[in-house]
């Protein structure tokens, strides 16, 4: 069946993948000697894994010493995601397998929800149980009363059995809470969203424009290296930050901007390079659609203007706007990743996405490459019955443009109101811990407590899982096989997940977990492999590999297929647009009755005594994910609130000292935050790192610790294009009096 | 044979990458680290400039922890990296107040522990685990003797300075500037 | 604003938030040590001189406090290490640049002089002692035999011991409080000076207690100079170490250092004896008290802000 260039290719790909491996020793610094041979076989072998700690999945190795215990994580030189280099979180992966507070066996509730008192139940009981609750509820209801939230690997499976099960509702919180507005945006302008990882040419590009986007804090460990080797190379970065943040800190230009102004600032480098006219002329010409209307929105949007808005000085917006166009079409004025702010992030990643149209870095080398993956082949089933009701009937006629799940949308429907009854009435959640994703914790919670069921599978006990009816312990990536990753990059490429150790405890990987409960529900034939790893050769040999040569490998990697990395020279290029062009003058936006050209709306500002709350990452932690972990915990224990020292005057603050926050509703922290009086951060406002402050005792080393920022986060500022949930309308105020300290449980 | 390790502050990112990855390779126990992350800023908003770098054991050429080790297990090995011998470290800690980095600390077996640049790693031609993990890649080794290193090389090519020099302890940590 | 920060969570134990390594056995230790040293420094001095039947006590009686204060203060050594089993690796080399090593060494050998000179002088507690074997007979006259070597030894290893400590702190150049030759010839003073106070508590001649009040004056008066001395040369010097001396001049240490030791170790009892000197009868129990407290006050003060004191962070 192979044809004979199929032969060749696949041999070539074969010795390729050989001598790869070979060179991949090579490149841990010499040839390899008889000791390197020994030290490498002193360790009982290596096998190959991609991490779960973050979304960025680099694939790599995983070391277990003498006893068969793992020992240490590492990177897979052919994998393109890390180059052989893990970031913090990956390196420590082995403090998530060794955690003392991970789920050990099923629970069952016995009391109210929340107040935490379960007993531990078999996996029989448990899924029985679970299993029974959802037919039961989709016989009552129907299919679209049970909701999936999902975040990681597990996801797919669960999907897979919502499918099957007819059932349309479910969402990963990292779409409306996170990315949302930008694929939205992006799509809207170049038909195809920016991916994950992200398709950004940062280590070929002459300028790098991040507004809204701290790299370096936040691990992205491949643009985090890439933003290196542009460093090496001489690049110019501009960042956009009313704080001084580490990429700031490495940037040419900083423009302290005050906040809830991007806008304002895009509009006028918009302006700046339309009326200088520097922007790439026959890239327009060929490649966009509305630049006359677009000429004509931004006449009055002058650097002045914006000075005015958002005190960036007009020299400085002159001045960037000039840096960006030199450097053009190796610019990238970054998509962002967590862009749900202000209720209008749509509107503001189209103005990101129209500046990187005019400069003419899309689809072009040092701006943004043609991402290619490869297709892993589907084991065939029976075709999936088609949901009658989703979440998209709870709001009738909105939202049309959000492509993926609209996580809140699903809170929102389960919560019945005077008019209707709640659409939802069971929850599976898997690998999110949604009282610190989604902001409104209270709402969130009012959900929950009208459900019928909610079942919750995770690794570790979170507040997720202290207010679940069932909790079903799932073993770390360490401990599994996975679907093969199939991320798409500059060249397709999978990468394969098998376990390094027997799951610890009673844990049981998803697969295995969705498998069981189709079974119990007669959609077993969905799931027909009983080992995943069969499916996984299976699929391997479809594709002219092995299980066994990926265990050995890790990483297989393809030359492109389909078309060239960037745009050749005056290709003919259509888009997946309404009008087949890059839309300046987005013609979805404005079918769906909303503006088809970004405007600037100011936000409400602090009141007096109080100040906005910004909150972002740290590169050792995931969110709120990892902060038990020892070895991430030893680096970083608690957040910190960094404080501008003219305000820490006015209050008598001092660094190292604890204080409570309040917000604009009178919600208060649980838990005190230790101050950092910094310079780095405005005075109108607070800066603390997300994913500190958990309430859930059983989290040992981290409860209490820090400050939780969702908690205070319940002013939410709805996108109305696709339903995200901006977050960044929240202003506290200090209280310094730290008395008793109350626990939400 | 000269080891030196440099750091690049201008691409260190204060991961801390080196910190955990030192951690897993040579068991450090939780909560002791053999190498560090240091923040410096200066200026006042928005007129701001913050520096990142990367510290550990400089293994310094007139090193103050091996002069006062009264059992010699604080000693000089090949290429000047200053290593500890387990077993005959008294744990008095006088080489832990003796240096002026406070690189050293008291490992809970009761013997006295620091970086050792990796010393079975680069045995086998391998770099120290910090610097093979660092996702910027700023970090460079190698021997100062061979003009041809990693290290030698960056350090011809930039501007570096090390930690309190005046301290007279002549360290082999270069941070390039 | 600068800040200066670690930002990667470091909190090795007994190193962070500040160096903690030394507790309370080693100021002990050194304040035992310098008392010892004081005592037999005396002890040889004098016996040298001549004056062995004057000063009954400082000779014969007040050496019997060496050993015991020796072999505590090593006791509270042990203790303190880390790795204890391996205590006798001490011993296996000696190490010419580790002050710390040639402690090891003078102890071993000071300890076993001032048991050998508490030997000789059994028979002013115990009148009628009897060596019983024949052998530890023989020892005894051999030692009587080459008493005058055996002061000389003892007389120098006294010195090394009072003074090594000092220069064992001074060695650290990286406690800016520590690195200053002065500490040497202080600890020294301020051991002999512990010394002449034990001798004054301890003897019943009148005539001893004064000599060793007039001795203990001139060393109290040399200490005060040396600390002034070592102020000066702080203030005078590099940031780091005007940075430790404000340690003592309004930072943490600043009262525990300037009434405990100063004051009520040093001024007050110089005070009380000139005051003893001049005819005033003072009894001779408050100074000395005074000037044994004063010394392990010293110490521990010392000891204590050294490891506060630092170049980074």
């Amino acid at each position: 069946m192979a044809t004979r260039r199929q032969f060749i290719r696949i041999s070539a790909i074969g010795a390729g993948a050989v001598m790869a491996g070979a060179a991949g020793f090579r490149l841990l610094g010499s040839e390899l000697t008889e000791g390197q041979k020994a030290t490498l076989a002193a360790l009982t072998g290596r096998t190959p894994t991609y991490c779960e700690v973050c979304f960025w999945k680099c694939a790599g190795w995983v070391w277990k010493d003498d006893g068969g215990n793992i020992k240490k994580i590492t990177g897979n030189n052919e994998d393109q995601h890390s180059s052989g280099r893990f970031c913090p979180r990956g390196t420590g992966g082995p403090g998530m397998y060794y955690d003392e507070d991970r789920l050990k066996v099923p629970l069952i509730r016995t009391d109210e929800r929340g107040k935490q008192v379960f007993r531990e139940a078999s996996w029989g009981e448990a899924l029985d149980h679970v299993a029974g609750k959802m037919k039961e509820i989709i016989e009552k209801n129907g299919p679209e009363s049970l909701a999936l939230f999902y975040h990681g690997s597990g996801g797919k499976y669960f999907t897979d059995l919502f499918k099957a099960l007819g059932a349309g509702n479910y969402a990963q919180p990292s779409f409306a809470q996170c990315r949302g507005p930008r694929d939205v945006a992006f799509a809207a302008t170049f038909g195809e969203n920016p991916g994950s990882p992200e398709n950004t040419d940062i280590r070929d590009t002459r300028c790098l424009v991040l507004i809204g986007s701290h790299i370096g804090e936040n691990m992205h460990n491949g643009q985090v290296q890439e933003m290196s080797d542009a460093i090496d190379k001489g690049a110019t970065i501009i960042t956009v930050d009313p704080r001084f943040s580490t990429a700031a800190g490495k940037s040419k230009y900083w423009l302290p901007i005050k906040p809830a102004t991007d806008l304002a600032l895009l509009l006028a480098w918009i302006h700046e390079i339309i009326y200088n006219e520097y922007y790439d002329k026959k890239y327009v010409e060929k490649y966009c659609y509305g630049f006359e209307e677009l000429k004509e929105h931004v006449r009055n949007f002058t650097p002045e203007w914006a000075y005015g808005i958002t005190t960036i000085n007009p020299t400085l917006i002159r001045d960037t706007a000039r840096e960006m166009a030199d450097a053009s079409p190796a610019v990238i004025v970054h998509p962002g990743r967590h862009v749900t702010w202000y209720g209008d992030d749509t509107q503001r990643i189209r103005a990101v996405a129209i500046l990187n149209a005019l400069l003419g870095s899309w689809g072009r080398r040092g701006g943004f490459y043609k991402q290619e993956g490869k297709t892993i082949p589907v084991y065939p089933h029976p075709e999936y019955p088609a949901p009658e009701k989703t979440w998209r009937e709870w709001y009738p006629g909105k939202y049309n443009l959000a492509d993926l799940g609209v996580a809140n949308v699903l809170i929102d429907a389960s919560i019945p109101t005077p008019e209707k009854e709640a659409m939802i009435k069971g929850w599976l959640v898997s690998g999110t811990n949604l009282p610190l994703t989604v902001p409104d914790t209270e709402h969130t919670l009012e959900a929950i407590q009208s459900l019928d069921l909610i079942v919750a599978v995770d690794t570790m006990p979170m507040e997720i899982t202290g207010w679940a009816d069932v909790v079903l312990p799932e073993c770390t990536y360490l401990e599994r096989y996975d679907s093969l990753r199939d991320s798409p990059h500059r060249k397709p490429a999978i990468a394969l997940r098998m376990p390094a150790v027997e799951p610890k405890y009673e844990s049981k990987p998803a697969y295995w977990i969705a498998r069981e409960l189709a079974n119990r529900m007669g959609k077993g034939e969905y799931f027909p492999f009983e080992k995943l790893e069969d499916l996984l050769d299976w699929q391997l040999k479809q594709m002219g590999s092995s299980l066994e040569e990926m265990k050995k490998a890790g990483v297989k990697t393809w030359e492109r297929e389909a078309d060239d990395l960037f745009f050749g020279e005056g290709e003919d290029i259509s888009f997946w647009t309404n009008t087949g062009k890059i839309e300046l003058y987005s013609t979805a936006m404005e079918n769906e009755g909303f503006g088809p050209l970004p405007v600037y709306t100011p936000h409400p500002e602090p009141p007096e005594g109080f100040y906005r709350l910004i909150y972002g990452r740290a590169p050792m932690h995931t969110f709120s994910r990892t902060s038990n972990n020892a070895n991430l915990f030893d680096l970083m224990d608690e957040n910190s609130l960094w404080v501008n020292p003219r305000v820490a005057k006015e209050w008598g603050l001092a660094s190292g000292q604890y204080i409570h926050l309040k917000n604009q509703d009178g919600v208060k922290t649980d838990f005190p935050i230790k101050l950092r009086i910094t310079e780095r951060i405005r005075w109108d406002s607070v800066y603390m790192v997300h994913g500190f402050g958990h309430a859930d005792k059983k989290l040992t080393r981290t409860y209490g610790r820090g400050a939780n920022d969702t908690k205070l986060i319940t002013n939410v500022m709805m996108d109305p294009v696709m339903g995200g949930t901006g977050m960044r309308g929240n202003f506290v105020t200090i209280i310094t009096d730290l008395g008793k300290e109350e626990v939400a449980s | 044979m000269r080891y030196a390790m440099a750091v690049d502050t201008k691409k260190c990112v204060g991961c801390s990458d080196c910190v955990v990855a030192c951690q897993t390779e040579n068991d450090v126990p939780i909560g002791y680290c053999r190498d560090w992350v240091v923040e410096t800023m200066d200026g006042t908003y928005p007129q701001l400039e913050v520096e990142l770098r990367s510290e550990r054991c400089n293994h310094c050429a007139n090193s103050p922890c091996v002069r006062c080790c009264p059992t010699g297990a604080s000693h000089f090995a090949e290429g000047g990296i200053v290593l500890v011998t387990h077993n005959k470290c008294i744990g008095c800690g006088a080489c832990i107040a003796s240096c002026p980095y406070d690189a050293r600390y008291p490992h809970p077996k009761g013997y006295v522990d620091k970086c050792t640049f990796c010393n079975h790693r680069l045995k086998e031609g391998m770099k120290p685990a910090c610097v093979a993990v660092c996702p910027t890649k700023c970090m460079y080794f190698g021997d100062l003797d061979d003009p041809n290193s990693d290290v030698s090389v960056i350090l011809k090519k930039r501007k570096s300075k090390t930690l309190i020099p005046e301290a007279g302890t002549r360290p082999q940590l270069y941070f390039l500037i | 604003m600068n800040e200066e920060l670690i930002i990667s969570g470091r909190e090795n134990l007994m190193v962070d938030p500040q160096l903690h390594i030394w507790h309370w056995p080693i100021p002990l230790y050194l304040f035992l040590g310098g008392l010892a040293a004081g005592v037999l420094f005396f002890a040889a001095l004098f016996y040298l001189l001549g004056k062995e039947n004057e000063y009954r006590a400082a000779v014969r009686r007040v050496p019997f406090v060496a050993p015991i204060a020796l072999i505590i203060g090593l006791a509270a050594l042990f203790y303190d290490l880390n790795h204890k089993a391996f205590f006798w690796r001490l011993y296996t080399t000696v190490r010419l640049e580790s002050p710390m090593s040639w402690g090891a060494w003078t102890l071993a050998v000071i300890t076993a002089v001032s048991v050998i000179w508490c030997a000789l002088h059994i028979r002013e507690f115990f009148p009628r002692w009897d060596w019983k074997y024949q052998w530890l007979k023989d020892l005894e006259t051999f030692f009587n035999k080459y008493k005058k070597v055996l002061a000389w030894v003892m007389l120098i290893y006294a010195i090394v011991t009072g003074v090594y400590t000092g220069i064992l702190l001074s060695a650290f150049n990286a406690r800016p409080l520590w690195n200053t030759s002065v500490l040497g010839p202080l600890f020294l003073a301020s051991g002999l000076s512990a010394g002449a106070a034990a001798i004054v508590l301890a003897s019943k001649d009148r005539k001893e207690r004064l000599a060793f009040s007039k001795i203990d004056l001139i060393i109290l008066g040399v200490e005060l100079f040396l600390i002034v001395h070592m102020f000066m040369g702080f203030l005078a010097s590099t940031q780091v170490q005007i940075d430790a001396a404000q340690l003592f001049l309004g930072g943490q240490y600043t009262m525990v250092f300037w009434i405990f030791v100063v004051i009520i170790g040093i001024i007050l009892p110089g005070i009380l004896d000139l005051m003893e000197l001049r005819g005033q009868h003072i009894p001779a129990v408050i100074p000395g008290v005074l000037v044994i407290f004063g010394s392990l006050m010293f110490r521990f003060v010392f000891v204590f802000a050294g490891q506060v004191s630092r170049w980074l962070y």
